[in-house]
């Protein structure tokens, strides 16, 4: 039985270890500037993770085959011991060392996505902004058009029978040139941020290419940011319970080269819909 | 039977009654005597004696400690319960602009000095017991409770008077935590004066025995305790709601 | 400190107490008494465990279901719509908000009703006074009431079923502004079906206070003689964690309950913040905090996570070492680590709110509090193959779920270390990886030491042992079953699938998943299906088992030194005495290869005088004069 056993636990590890190892399923495509950071952290510890895994299994196995009771051997005692302090000390040092560094290594991505603002262009100027409104059950993406001012908005205004869906307040004449769209378009090779805000429930702006995720809290603005290095069109998803049509409350994220989107989010709004949709055709993205 | 051995065993050697308690905080296993290697196993095994369980007295499995430390525990909790209410309110009064601080009901004066008066006749409750003066006990239970439920009279009464002034539970975050914390507390004295009945239906027959007796003074003392905390919460409520604001 | 009266020793006579609350209660005869609003903790404990069977099979169809809807999206199966009714499965097709009701039941009643109250009101009830020598708990009334204040928090979460508007559909975390203002959102299930959920939980709360108050003072004030704290077996510290943990996290979650229900029912505004439209016109809050909320409910929720897994650790420790014939290594070590991870339980919820809008320098230590709760874990982890080590181990049912929890403890537990990095928890964060990871480490390892509890005590509670051969088929399906079904999760988080879709079908980047999707499902169906031979062994062996003696598995503590199943009062009425450590196996010398805690070695019995010589500090002043 102790054999099978072990037989069964190497067996196991194996087999995820091979799922894992083939990468027969695997991160989307990288597109973002922070994402090789995130990527070779999770590469590191996957490996610690792997190696802890695998060397815990087959000591396990390992134990278990080797001290099995046998019928043979009646007579014979375990071994009377009540452990080892020294052990004890050198795995709990050795493993501490290893768990908490790799959560200060952890931190160097975050410290650089989290604690400081967007950098500034390669232009010198502040990077490009989006304001993100998430709604159930679709994502509302309020650009500030032409004049590279936000129109005034009030929650109170919000009315979505007439497709106002941010409560763009119309009298402020900044608001004459902005686009609200379904649709998330940011510069290649360009920083962009993204003002996040939810007019219902708690969402989450989900960019698996993106490697990138943030809450979209009701009463909260939470500034984010981040840089795309491949142009397409990629996958938006919410990735926070938010309702019965959670699942299909996606979007989709258009990269372009700095200048033609510069020249898409200065068109006007149906305009800038017809382009859009050009686009997303383009990439073969619908 | 294994049992059977270490029963003539106990029966016939444990007769030590003058054992001291311990405070449960330090409660370790510092007399367990340890083989080098420090588990308790192997080696000349003395057990750490603890209560005896000789006849006549408290076994371990009726020892009268475990209403005070019970009660202990219990406040432990219900303190954990008012950290929590207690940090929302902190986090609540910094964020939104519509924390508007009520006006404190004057009544509340009168809750606090009933409150303040019963901690005072709980302990001389407490106090009679001790000195077999069952009279006065059951005088200054009855005091207590009559205390106790002034307080909840006079804490409906300054709801009263917020309802009068049209502060409902909705009218803002302070009225909110206002009605909520007094319903909590209020809910939890309430607790206390059924603990205050029940001391007072069993003060109403002699205790069978000492052991008995004893039980019921631990009894008594878990509820003083008991009330004390509540007492002591609603002074820390009160100071909370009417100077954090 | 309390205060402490000096009581008078006295000599009284055992007569008839006056007390309302006699703890020596008699045993009772009729019917109820008996078996139904019982105060025996061992009466008590097996309605625990019938609670959480019945909430673990109604858990288990309800995730079953789920894989349905997540593998057949569009596939109808009549059956469903007889099951659903036509308008929440049209066509047998169950809609997505049916899908999320699935979800929330089952998170909370495995959470709840399974993962709480198995381990702990269970077995806890069951075998702590027992193990301590005991014969009952410390508080039994209290006992008996914590168990029936649970029972009507699981009627009260079953009604959510029927109520009109349908179950809750928020998931266990039951995160606001969702949960406070669904209803006026016209969001399905969050009407009457989310104010029975919250009631439930809130009285949920309550009854693992009241349970978690008698477990302590049990502990603390009524060991046998001889029994000091680092004597006792690990199950018994397992408990003991637990419920300070239960202790502290519920009245947690207790506040936050009362605090969400004022919010839906009275308009106040605590987690529901201003400003917000259901597109047509502002909602009536203003100013509240949604992530207050995420606090208060994680804040209970981590430290909720080791309620569930630490009894298991202590089941784990002692079957471990009773079928390797040998002492658990490190006993001192283990104990700490129990400590130490009770502890550290209670600073690391922030890991649940890397991307919640909390603020990132706090998340940053959150990241590195969370991942040196590693390093406990990995002690144990460690001990428990010091104590196979050199062993000779007996492969019975409860050790080969024993050995199962290792394993399964060890695949599960170890992927935290990706999720407590706060760079990692950004592509990880609420995919399957979390999936993969919290049901393998809170949910099935627990489980696994739940199935060891039950196949190891099964013969004490019930006189009857259970069928090994089923219970070795059991194993090995379930084993292998919950590899299949959880490890492809993690690889589906890494793709980047999310948690609580109720399909796949909207996303190019899941599409390539689908085979794996079906996988799972193939291994949930077999793994369920497998828990049938169990619940046939469980029934079969209460009735047709072998007959079992006293200690059918050689094994050493206060449990096993007495009849199978206990008399009432446990020892009948014998004091018990322990002489030494809860793990004396193989000890060389002696005449067998174990021995028990109740045996007293030639020492003591020539010298028995020296029983009195050390004062064990355990708080048991029963007749004491003086305040220390």
């Amino acid at each position: 039985m102790g054999r099978v056993l072990a037989a069964l636990i190497w067996l196991v590890t194996l087999l995820t270890v091979i799922l894992f190892v083939s990468k027969r399923w695997w991160f989307p495509e990288n597109i973002a500037a922070h994402g090789f950071s995130i990527d070779s952290q999770f590469t590191i510890t996957m490996l610690v993770v792997a190696f802890a895994f695998v060397a815990a299994q087959i000591g396990l196995g390992y134990t278990i085959w080797k001290y099995r009771a046998t019928p043979e051997d009646k007579k014979s005692r375990a071994t009377y011991s009540h452990g080892n302090n020294r052990l004890e000390v050198l795995w709990t040092g050795i493993t501490a060392l290893i768990f908490i560094g790799l959560a200060i290594m952890g931190q160097r991505v975050w410290a650089s996505l989290h604690f400081q603002d967007a950098p500034n262009r390669s232009d010198n100027q502040p990077a490009y902004e989006i304001r993100v409104v998430s709604q159930q059950f679709q994502w509302n993406f309020h650009y500030p058009g032409k004049d590279k001012t936000f129109g005034h908005t009030d929650p109170k205004l919000i009315n979505d029978g007439s497709q106002n869906f941010i409560g763009l307040d119309d009298a402020d004449p900044n608001s004459k040139d902005d686009i609200i769209a379904p649709t998330l378009v940011i510069p290649l090779n360009e920083p962009v941020r993204l003002v996040l805000r939810s007019r219902d429930v708690t969402h989450s702006l989900w960019i698996p290419n993106m490697r990138f995720k943030q809450d979209t809290v009701p009463g909260l603005e939470i500034p984010v940011h981040f840089m795309a290095t491949k142009d397409g069109c990629y996958e938006i998803a919410c990735a926070e319970l938010c309702g019965q049509l959670h699942y299909k409350m996606g979007a989709k994220m258009l990269v372009l080269p700095d200048a033609e989107h510069q020249a898409l989010v200065s068109l006007s709004q149906p305009e800038f819909q017809k382009k859009r949709d050009e686009y997303l055709a383009k990439y073969n993205c619908k | 039977m294994k049992y059977k051995a270490v029963t003539e065993m106990v029966t016939t050697t444990v007769t030590t009654t003058d054992q001291l308690t311990t405070k449960k905080g330090t409660a370790t296993g510092k007399g367990g005597p340890r083989t080098p290697k420090g588990l308790g196993g192997g080696g000349p095994n003395r057990p750490n004696g603890r209560g005896p369980g000789g006849g006549d007295q408290f076994s371990a499995q009726d020892s009268p400690e475990r209403y005070r430390i019970g009660m202990w525990i219990a406040l432990a909790s219900i303190l954990m319960l008012f950290t929590a209410l207690t940090s929302a309110y902190i986090v609540r009064a910094g964020t939104g602009n519509d924390w508007r601080p009520i006006e404190m009901p004057r009544m509340l004066w009168a809750s606090t000095a009933l409150i303040l008066s019963s901690s005072l006749t709980i302990s001389l409750a407490r106090r009679s017991l001790k000195r077999k003066d069952h009279p006065a006990y059951k005088r200054w239970l009855l005091v207590t409770v009559v205390l106790g439920l002034g307080f909840l009279a006079t804490q409906l009464l300054a709801w009263r008077q917020l309802v009068a002034q049209q502060v409902y539970v909705a009218t803002n975050p302070h009225s909110a935590f206002f009605y909520l914390l007094t319903a909590v507390h209020g809910a939890h004295l309430l607790g206390g004066i059924f603990g205050l009945d029940y001391l007072l239906l069993r003060s109403w027959r002699k205790a069978a025995n000492e052991k008995a007796e004893i039980k019921r003074e631990a009894a008594a003392g878990a509820v003083a305790l008991y009330w004390h905390f509540m007492d002591g919460l609603w002074i820390y409520l009160f100071l909370l709601l009417f100077l954090w604001r | 400190m309390a205060e402490v009266e000096p009581v008078q020793e006295t000599h009284a006579e055992h007569g008839t107490h006056a007390h309302g609350e006699v703890h020596r209660h008699p045993a009772p005869t009729g019917f109820i008494r008996k078996y139904i609003f019982s105060v025996d903790h061992k009466v008590i404990g097996i309605q625990y465990l019938l609670l959480a069977m019945f909430s673990v099979f109604v858990g288990l169809i309800l995730s079953i279901l789920m894989r349905v809807r997540l593998t057949w999206p569009t596939t109808g199966l009549p059956g469903l719509e007889w099951f659903f009714g036509p308008e929440a499965a049209p066509g047998g097709v169950m809609n997505p908000e049916v899908y999320l009701a699935l979800v929330t039941m089952h998170g909370t009643m495995m959470v709840f009703f399974v993962l709480t109250t198995a381990p702990q009101g269970g077995f806890g009830n069951y075998f702590l006074p027992i193990q301590i020598g005991a014969d009952d708990m410390a508080f039994p009334v209290l006992n008996m009431l914590s168990f029936w204040v649970t029972f009507v928090g699981l009627v009260v979460l079953c009604a959510a079923f029927f109520v009109t508007g349908g179950a809750p559909t928020g998931g266990w975390t039951g995160y606001p502004t969702l949960s406070a203002v669904g209803e006026l959102l016209n969001v399905p299930g969050m009407g009457r079906g989310t104010d029975l959920w919250i009631i439930s939980i809130a009285i949920f709360c309550v009854a693992s206070l009241l349970g978690a108050l008698n477990f302590l003072t049990t502990m603390l004030n009524m060991r046998a003689r001889g029994l000091s704290l680092m004597r006792l077996p690990l199950t018994c510290w397992g408990w003991f964690t637990t419920a300070v943990l239960a202790l502290l996290a519920f009245p947690v979650l207790l506040g936050g309950g009362i605090l969400l229900l004022l919010d839906r029912m009275a308009g106040t505004s605590f987690f529901v913040p201003g400003g917000l439209s259901n597109g047509e016109t502002l909602l009536p809050h203003s100013g509240g905090s949604p992530i207050l909320w995420q606090h208060l409910f994680w804040f209970f929720g981590h430290p909720e996570v080791y309620i569930a897994i630490l009894p298991g650790m202590g089941a784990t420790s002692h079957i471990l070492s009773t079928f390797a014939r040998k002492p658990v290594f490190g006993y001192r070590a283990m104990v700490f680590a129990m400590f130490g991870i009770g502890l550290l339980g209670f600073f690391v919820w922030g890991h649940h709110m890397f991307i919640s809008g909390m603020n990132p320098y706090t998340a940053m230590t959150f990241s590195i509090l969370t991942l040196s709760i590693g390093v406990p874990s990995a002690v144990k982890t460690f001990n428990w193959l010091g104590t196979l080590w050199g062993g000779k181990i007996r492969f019975t049912t409860p050790m080969l779920f024993a050995i199962g929890f290792v394993s399964l403890f060890v695949a599960g537990g170890i992927t935290g270390i990706v999720l407590g990095q706060t760079s990692l928890d950004l592509p990880m964060h609420d995919t399957y990886f979390v999936l993969g990871h919290f049901h393998l480490v809170m949910g099935v390892a627990a489980i696994f030491g739940m199935f060891a509890g039950v196949y190891f005590w099964f013969p004490k509670m019930f006189g009857r042992m259970m069928s090994e051969r089923l219970g070795r088929f059991h194993f090995w399906i379930t084993f292998a079953g919950v590899y299949a079904i959880f490890i492809p999760m993690h690889i589906m988080g890494i793709v980047g699938m999310p948690r609580r879709y109720a399909q796949f079908t909207e996303y190019k980047f899941l599409e390539t998943l689908h085979p794996l999707v079906v996988f799972v499902t193939i291994a949930v169906f077999v793994t369920a299906t497998v828990q049938l031979v169990f619940l046939f062994n469980f029934i079969w062996s209460l009735f047709k088992g072998e007959k079992a003696g006293d200690n059918p598995w050689e094994a050493t503590t206060l449990e096993w030194a007495t009849t199978s199943p206990p008399p009432h009062d446990n020892f009948a009425g014998i004091p018990q005495t322990v002489y030494r450590g809860p793990y004396e196996f193989s000890v060389p010398g002696a005449p067998r290869d174990y021995i028990m805690q109740t045996e007293p070695d030639p020492a003591a019995q020539a010298a028995p005088g020296a029983i009195n010589e050390v004062q064990g500090g355990n708080g048991d002043g029963h007749h004491n004069g003086h305040d220390h």
